[in-house]
């Protein structure tokens, strides 16, 4: 786009978006669906933390949705970027060459066998304790896959096993809707959390299904991130 | 200055710096590095708008008690949009990079101006 066009656009969006900044003056109270989130979260489905809560009982329907989305995305990418199986072999035997020549420095080397397990832990961390404070499935994933790009970037002869991952996800996201239909037989709706007992508030095995809908969620998007991850290498 | 519209003008400053560097750049990756600014500045707005006076993260725990989590913590919601919206994001950027990547072992170039005439 010419540059007088591109600034005259940017101008008139600038003065739209400080008449949105002007005109907002902070809340000083919840509002009412909020306030009934706050309130509900804890009574009706025994977990500490609001928002795992909202994500993965009351709108958990898009959090389904979400996990469509990455497994889409993940198909697309090595769609794109997937080679056939002589010219994958032709492009590791390349990329095992060229390192042999120029090998990943011993920084890199060192700090990825120090942090390698604590990050891995970390994000074991982050998954279980989804219910109880800050984190969750999403969260420690992601967690999980900057691992698995770490190992990737150090250890050039390190080699994912993409048939073992993608079966992985898959039954991840199988279970997933295992446990919310689980949730219209014995509870009272579609991934409702009921369906395992809710325990007692704040203990490590409570909130009902939340922290195994988690750990299903964190399997599978480490899964997918990995997956696409190793396919940018090659 | 309130919290809440100072995050709000930072994330609205963000989208807008996004927005030029797509209109204007010849790069692809700097086009997508503009693409993931505007996002990174929504995601800023959406976190804004929830903020309460003096309020604290909606978790239960010490530092906030069940019977005074309704008038002294955030809004939830927007943050568990903001999750979402982050995860969306990732997923399009790499799709992004993806195509690239295959536009560059198509013509051997990054910049855009190789591919303006394969319109049809």
């Amino acid at each position: 786009m010419r540059r007088g066009a591109a600034i005259i656009l940017i101008a008139f969006l600038g003065v739209i978006f400080s008449t949105i900044a002007v005109s907002y003056s902070q809340r000083s109270s919840l509002p009412e669906l909020a306030a009934a989130y706050v309130d509900l979260v804890p009574r009706e489905l025994g977990a500490p933390n609001v928002i795992t809560g909202i994500l993965l009982t009351y709108r958990a329907f898009d959090t389904l949705g979400e996990v469509a989305v990455l497994f889409m995305v993940a198909a697309g990418v090595g769609l794109l970027l997937g080679a056939g199986c002589e010219e994958r072999d032709e492009v590791q035997a390349g990329i095992r060459r060229s390192l042999k020549e120029t090998p990943s420095t011993e920084i890199v080397q060192n700090g990825a066998d120090i942090l390698v397990p604590l990050i891995a832990i970390f994000a074991a961390y982050i998954v279980l304790h989804g219910h109880l404070g800050p984190g969750g499935g999403f969260q420690g994933g992601a967690v999980m896959a900057s691992c698995v790009l770490l190992l990737l970037l150090a250890k050039p002869d390190y080699r994912i096993k993409l048939a073992h991952l993608s079966f992985i996800e898959s039954l991840a996201g199988l279970l997933i809707v295992v446990v919310g239909i689980a949730g219209i037989i014995l509870a009272s709706g579609f991934l409702d959390n009921r369906v395992l007992p809710l325990g007692e508030f704040g203990a490590f095995f409570s909130a009902g299904a939340i922290p195994v809908l988690s750990v299903l969620l964190g399997v599978k998007v480490g899964c997918e991130l990995s997956v696409i991850s190793e396919r940018f290498r090659a | 200055m309130t919290i809440a519209s100072i995050v709000l003008s930072t994330g609205l400053i963000l989208v807008l710096i996004g927005i030029w560097g797509m209109l204007t750049q010849r790069n692809i990756l700097r086009i997508i590095v503009g693409f993931v600014l505007m996002g990174t500045g929504s995601h800023l707005v959406i976190v804004a708008i929830g903020y309460v006076s003096n309020g604290t993260a909606p978790i239960i725990d010490g530092g906030l008690s069940l019977a005074e989590a309704p008038t002294r913590s955030v809004d939830p919601i927007p943050s568990a949009l903001a999750v979402t919206a982050i995860v969306i994001g990732l997923a399009v950027t790499a799709v992004m990079l993806a195509y690239a990547i295959r536009l560059y072992q198509a013509k051997q170039t990054l910049s855009i101006d190789a591919f303006t005439d394969s319109k049809w």
